[in-house]
């Protein structure tokens, strides 16, 4: 059974260098060629992953040693796989929801003249995340980990031509760099610490380490965790990251990218275990973000903007519920599964609406949608209902399980955190009942484009229609089948261990409060939009409002502190160079100059003067011996 | 009498050879003065043969003597010629080496 680990990631793999590398002669059938293999890969996780039930529970961690990468003595690094219950759980996700993003992009891709090389990217993606998932020590993981900023930036500019394109990928590409620093300097501690940086030695081990040297460590992962799932500070690339194509969003959003920093603060465990100064950072991001995200989503009118700002909310729940330790990164993992699920039904809705609106994606001009895309509307209602936390549905017990862990941290913390993420749970169902009512409630407020054609929104094809119909099966009934007997905590537990922790409130309190929130946040959002009618120009809006609108003046903040304090730096270093250096060069260079233009003055080509020289230095010499003489 | 006055007089004629070198510009007076400053050592050398009684002296003076003689022939040769070419005997115009 270890042996089809490889297989894993070789069927993407194999999928994208066929597609890249075959040219035009497979343009045609590029798109199936693709899904196939992303679907080859599915079938192989779940054979692995029917053979990993069929088995006890402490048996349940299968490695591939494929072989060794670099044999040095001291310093060994395998290209080993291993497979346990955590790494499953992902894989099933990544190729789960990667097949069916797939399938949908046959259709929401079928006029782009260059699918094939799109195809050929996702492959790449879903290769390089499946890599990072299933390597069997950090550096393999960063290797997986630079591959998924790699296939990132090739499809968020996949749309080139766009200037807008081009630069958001840059940019992702850029903020992703500095958290790939931190994972590498991680690793390097790593191995100064352990002497290897292999799972198994290092995680087992991690105690021995002293507590500097662990909270170090986890501070340069988390860095890491927050340029992959865009948590403050290095969220800012997320938003324009919206410039790819709608399924090139699902997939980053749902299944790979920004499930790959909670992936690994989970897997880094033992670590952060050891070291609760990191522990309490990790919260601290994972609130902030939350609050962050939720905030920005609540401004924009961009769909997939909104959408945008909610999953950098619920990464923040996975990153919060990650930094509580053994209480939350069952939860965690819980969550990213269930979100993994709604999100990418929703992002595939919006792309279902804006391609019956002929690429809109302005909220303001939507309204009324219900009516024209049946089944869009059902798909994101149900994945709407998911995400506030409605009852019965995944989200409701997978963020409840996050808000319970938050408060049972205990002390102080725990009520900041569990309030943050309270009244994360409001806001969240505020901007999502926002989006839900401007695009499918309402009056119709669309209008001709400055070519004058008019929308005819319309229902997507089958092809895109099914993924989404799934897609929304898994958000209604995914968490309730994790969470009754629990399921997912059972199977989960015995890699990332479990502790129930002392809520200072039974769980009964905080679920109805949770449910407060969300009527509160309901309430709100349909007194605001669902009574009034939208109006087509953004009002003016509060100071927050147009902050939000600006993602909380996060460009302006790192335009003002990163990029003007880094000119400010090149300009005194530049400044340094021409009058210190420079000056140390040329002055040195201008002194013998002047000097020796000085000394040419003394050949003015005169006998007489010559003859004064030899005469004085004559004089000199017999002055001296007299001198010697004398003493 | 006392040899060393001879010595005050060899010290004066060397002083105004000198000085004479210095400041003079034509060739024929500075060439002159050269003539003088020798002298003024020839003589010097012969005090110190009578004072230390040896004839040391007196036969450097003779050396001085050809090698003055010799160095008139060539300095006058080079006086001519350069007269010749720039029509001047003064020391500050053969200055072309100068920049």
């Amino acid at each position: 059974m270890e042996n089809l680990i490889a297989l894993l990631i070789a069927a993407p793999l194999l999928g994208a260098a066929v597609l890249l590398v075959g040219g035009r002669r497979l343009d045609a059938v590029g798109q199936w060629i693709g899904t196939l293999l992303s679907t080859t890969s599915f079938v192989f996780g779940v054979i692995l992953f029917v053979d990993l039930l069929g088995r006890n529970t402490d048996d349940r961690t299968l490695i591939q040693h494929l072989y060794t990468w670099v044999p040095v003595a001291g310093f060994q690094a395998d290209v080993t796989f291993r497979l346990d219950q955590l790494s499953m759980t992902f894989v099933l996700l990544i190729t789960g929801v990667g097949s069916l993003i797939h399938l949908y992009s046959v259709g929401y891709m079928e006029h782009d003249e260059r699918r094939r090389r799109f195809f050929g990217y996702l492959n790449l993606f879903l290769a390089a995340m499946l890599l990072l998932v299933l390597a069997d020590n950090y550096l393999l993981l960063y290797v997986g980990w630079e591959g998924v900023g790699l296939a990132s930036y090739l499809l968020i500019g996949f749309w080139q031509h766009k200037p807008s394109a081009a630069t958001a990928a840059k940019k992702a590409f850029l903020v992703n760099r500095v958290g790939d620093m931190g994972l590498s300097i991680a690793i390097m501690l790593m191995f100064t610490t352990f002497g290897t940086f292999a799972f198994g030695p290092v995680l087992s081990h991690a105690t021995d380490a002293s507590e500097g040297r662990l909270t170090a460590i986890g501070l340069m992962l988390l860095l890491a965790a927050c340029g992959k799932s865009a948590q403050v500070p290095l969220q800012s690339w997320l938003g324009d990251a919206m410039e790819g194509p709608t399924p090139v969003s699902a997939l980053i959003h749902a299944a790979t990218m920004v499930t790959a920093g909670v992936y690994l603060i989970v897997r880094s465990g033992a670590i952060f275990n050891a070291a609760p100064d990191a522990q309490l950072v990790v919260t601290v991001v994972g609130a902030v973000t939350l609050l962050f995200g939720a905030i920005v989503g609540c401004a924009k009118d961009d769909i997939k903007k909104a959408l945008a700002g909610s999953t950098m909310s619920q990464i923040g729940y996975m990153v919060l519920a990650a930094g509580l330790g053994p209480i939350g990164y069952v939860f965690a993992i819980m969550h990213l599964v269930t979100h993994g699920f709604f999100k990418a039904g929703l992002f595939l809705g919006a792309g279902s609406v804006m391609h019956g609106m002929n690429d809109e994606v302005d909220m303001r001009r939507y309204g009324g949608l219900r009516k024209y895309m049946p089944v869009t509307f059902i798909t994101f209602g149900l994945g709407y209902l998911a995400i506030i936390g409605f009852p019965g549905l995944s989200g409701f017990f997978s963020k409840d399980k996050i808000i319970e862990a938050a408060f049972a941290k205990g002390g102080t913390e725990g009520w900041i955190l569990g309030t943050c993420a309270l009244v994360g749970a409001a806001i969240t169902a505020f901007y999502m009942t926002r989006v839900m009512l401007m695009t499918f409630f309402g009056e119709k407020r669309w209008q001709p484009d400055e070519h004058g054609h008019e929308p005819h929104p319309h229902e997507s094809p089958k092809v895109m229609t099914i993924p989404m119909i799934v897609l929304a099966v898994g958000s209604v009934f995914a968490g309730g089948f994790f969470s009754i007997g629990d399921r997912f905590l059972h199977w989960l537990e015995p890699i990332t261990g479990h502790s129930e922790g002392d809520s200072p409130i039974s769980a009964g309190v905080v679920t109805g409060a949770t449910m407060v929130c969300l009527i509160i946040g309901v309430g709100i959002a349909y007194l605001q939009y669902g009574r009034r009618p939208v109006p087509a120009v953004a009002p003016r809006g509060s100071l927050l409002t147009r902050a939000a609108r600006r993602d909380l003046l996060q460009d302006d903040f790192n335009h003002v502190v990163l990029v003007r304090g880094g000119e400010h730096l090149t300009r005194s270093l530049v400044y340094v160079d021409h009058t210190l250096v420079d000056g140390v060069v040329n002055g040195t260079a201008a002194g013998f100059g002047g000097l020796s233009g000085r000394l040419r003055k003394l050949q003015n080509g005169y006998a007489r003067s010559y003859a004064v020289s030899m005469f004085g230095g004559a004089a000199l010499l017999v002055a001296a011996t007299l001198l010697m003489r004398a003493v | 009498m006392n040899p060393v006055y001879y010595l005050y007089l060899a010290a004066l004629l060397f002083t105004i050879g000198a000085t004479g070198v210095l400041i003079r510009r034509n060739a024929i007076v500075v060439f002159m003065c050269i003539e003088l400053m020798l002298n003024a050592c020839n003589l010097a050398f012969v005090v110190f043969s009578r004072m230390h009684g040896n004839l040391d002296g007196q036969i450097i003076a003779f050396f001085t003597m050809v090698v003055a003689a010799a160095e008139v022939v060539v300095g006058l040769a080079i006086i001519v010629s350069l007269f010749r070419t720039r029509h001047s005997a003064s020391v500050d115009d053969a200055s072309l080496m100068k920049l």
